[in-house]
């Protein structure tokens, strides 16, 4: 059974139909290296009918032209009830999706709270809850102090870790908070304060080898005992079945090319019902 | 140092960033006072730390700085100093902010400077076009300098005394009286001039003429040619019985070897003065072989600076005394500059002159018969002075035995 409080039910996605590698912000973005268009549509459906399968409502945001990312929707923002605080985008060519996203959730009666506009911060990307403790990570793309601004506006704790592998931009491609309190990650993407802050709020963690990390294994959508991750961690895979959860490995990687997977691609609505 | 106060919220401890700043503060040469912090009471109160951030100079507190802020460090905005023009040559403007002896820095256009050369008593001066700030006396200002006032933006950075034995100023930082034995503290004493040496700090020697007098003279000879010290400061008085002392064996007229007054003994320092006056001076004194021996010529032979004071009770003087008071603080306070240690024997005036003058990072030895003259001066250096209440020649004789003994052996502190 899921947390009572975890949302978990509704998922927000958008197809990739303007999706392509046409700049490049992260250290796995090649403009030499393109996605090839009808195997990451593939994949994407794939995705889709696997959220839809496990029983998840998946609502779809209409692509935008130029806006090649705004597939990525774990960064369109983070939403706690009907409360949506929108992304404020570090790099300039992402910040075009903000107000699609932002109308998008208004449109359904979702309540959207702004975040000062010099606070840089990217959503589920950089900001999950395991329990009722938010973990955010910063440097990359979020400032720490707009997790101060997140804790103010959801009233929670907020554990700030930072990413120190450019690789792992990204909270979520590095940590993935599991519902018996427990999560999996990858332990050299933090450096040694994030290490201990995580350690010391999160249970049983899985530390995910760094082959497999570097399938952004990490990068995964936890549905209850059901975990949706990219294919290529036998390891990590056989540690959950051995905790009791169901994998559901996929093929990903015309979007790890843009340094994405499972989770990048999906926003909770809510990640959480509410907070303590 | 230069500083910045700096502010973290939020979830600091939890996170561990308020620790994790702190180790970056230190493992990046900086350092930190903990000004005030606020630990939230509940699980999802945030917490608050404001913390001082120091570090050696401002481009590294600026790039420690920019370092701290990714984790969420913010500066908090602190006042400038308050500028008053001087109203005319040699007076400040009312309020002038009024200095100590300890390391102080004053901020100007948001970023902190260092006073040059702290002196006690005196005003701060900035120039703002060399971003530069020193101490000036009342003789220093020229109408128009640009003088702080009040006490916005003057931090002041008191010497810390260290928690671990560094050094005999650390664990002794008391006068020793008459009662109690010295040797051990002279012992001690001579490895802080090997280690002044060492760390390429000047030594300043401040006799009065009670120095000669007691028949001490040989034994500062010995230490200066030891090349133990590299300035004196005197009047007119040590170095004219000095020179009688050399040229007659007398000092004031007693006879050092028999402690009798020699016959016509009383005229032997005029004829003295005469001889030096004569020769233009105690350096061509030594030069033309009129003078072959006494502290004045181990100082011209060893290069050893030497400022001479005149005061009003003077015979003479010899050349190379400065009579105008105010030129001679000029002078000593420029000779000043790269002194680490001083040794005050026998000469209270002349001491606490010294003493106004010093920063409190200079160590200070004060011996003087009278503890009166011991406790005035050492009270100025709380923790970088000692004070021996001794005669001087049993003191110097026994230092010169310590550190002839320890250039003989090559040993060093």
């Amino acid at each position: 059974m899921a947390h009572p409080d975890s949302g978990m039910g509704e998922l927000l996605l958008c197809p990739p139909d303007h999706y392509g590698i046409e700049y490049e912000i992260n250290p796995w973005m090649s403009r030499a290296r393109a996605a090839e268009i009808p195997v990451a549509q593939a994949q994407w459906k794939g995705l889709f009918a696997k959220l839809s399968e496990l029983g998840a409502k998946v609502h779809l945001i209409d692509p935008q032209p130029r806006l090649p990312d705004m597939v990525f929707t774990a960064n369109a923002g983070l939403t706690v009830g009907r409360r949506f605080v929108p992304s404020n985008f570090r790099h300039q060519e992402r910040a075009g999706e903000a107000p699609f996203f932002a109308q998008w959730m208004e449109a359904r009666g979702y309540e959207v709270v702004w975040l000062p506009p010099n606070l840089y911060f990217e959503g589920e990307g950089d900001a999950l809850f395991g329990g009722d403790t938010l973990f955010c990570g910063y440097k990359f793309r979020s400032d720490i102090q707009s997790h101060r601004a997140v804790a103010d506006i959801f009233n929670c704790l907020v554990i700030s870790v930072e990413l120190v592998d450019p690789r792992f931009y990204h909270l979520d491609t590095c940590f993935c908070p599991l519902p018996d309190g427990g999560a999996f990650w990858f332990p050299k993407a933090f450096d040694e304060y994030g290490q201990s802050a995580i350690r010391q709020h999160v249970g049983e963690m899985i530390d995910v080898p760094e082959e497999e990390a570097a399938h952004f294994s990490c990068n995964a959508v936890v549905l209850d005992r059901d975990i949706v991750l990219p294919e290529g961690a036998p390891t990590l895979v056989e540690k959950l079945n051995a905790r009791g959860y169901r994998c559901h490995p996929l093929p990903m990687t015309e979007f790890l090319k843009a340094g994405g997977a499972c989770k990048c691609l999906t926003m909770f609505m809510p990640q959480r019902e509410k907070t303590a | 140092m230069v500083s910045e106060m700096v502010e973290l919220r939020g979830h600091i401890i939890d996170s561990l960033i308020l620790p994790k700043v702190l180790d970056e503060i230190l493992t990046r040469g900086g350092n930190f006072k903990i000004d005030e912090v606020k630990i939230g009471q509940n699980r999802i109160d945030q917490s608050y730390a404001r913390v001082e951030v120091s570090a050696p100079t401002t481009e590294s507190l600026d790039e420690l700085i920019l370092r701290i802020r990714q984790h969420g460090a913010e500066i908090v905005e602190r006042k400038d100093v308050q500028l008053g023009a001087a109203p005319a040559d040699g007076v400040f403007p009312a309020d002038f902010y009024v200095t100590t002896n300890q390391q102080t820095f004053v901020r100007v256009a948001g970023k902190e400077i260092e006073v040059q050369e702290p002196m006690m008593d005196s005003a701060i001066a900035v120039d703002r076009k060399q971003r530069s700030a020193r101490t000036v006396r009342f003789y220093d200002v020229r109408k128009g300098d640009e003088i702080v006032i009040g006490h916005h933006g003057v931090r002041v950075v008191p010497l810390q005394r260290a928690t671990s034995h560094t050094d005999i100023f650390q664990f002794l930082n008391t006068n020793v009286s008459a009662e109690r034995p010295k040797l051990a503290v002279i012992k001690e004493l001579s490895r802080e001039f090997e280690r002044a040496r060492r760390d390429g700090g000047k030594i300043l020697v401040v006799a009065g003429p009670a120095l000669v007098h007691t028949g001490a003279g040989e034994h500062l000879e010995r230490i200066i040619e030891h090349g133990y010290v590299d300035r004196l400061f005197a009047g007119n008085g040590l170095a004219v019985y000095d020179v009688e002392t050399a040229l007659f064996g007398t000092s004031l007229g007693v006879s050092l070897e028999r402690g009798a007054l020699a016959d016509h003994g009383h005229e032997n320092h005029l004829r003295a003065v005469n001889v030096i006056r004569e020769a233009n001076g105690i350096a061509a004194a030594v030069t033309k072989g009129i003078l072959t021996r006494g502290i004045m010529h181990a100082c011209v032979r060893h290069n050893v600076d030497i400022v001479l004071s005149g005061s009003i009770r003077d015979d003479g003087p010899i050349p190379g005394v400065t009579t105008d008071a105010i030129e001679a603080q000029k002078i000593m306070r420029e000779k000043i500059r790269g002194v680490t240690l001083v040794v005050m024997l026998g000469s209270m005036l002349h001491s606490i002159a010294v003493a106004n003058m010093l920063s409190a990072a200079v160590k200070i030895v004060v011996v003087d018969i009278d503890p009166s003259a011991v406790s005035k001066i050492a009270s100025q250096q709380s923790f970088q002075s000692i004070g021996l209440v001794t005669d001087v020649e049993p003191f110097l004789r026994e230092l010169a035995a310590c550190l002839t003994d320890q250039a003989a052996d090559g040993t060093s502190g």
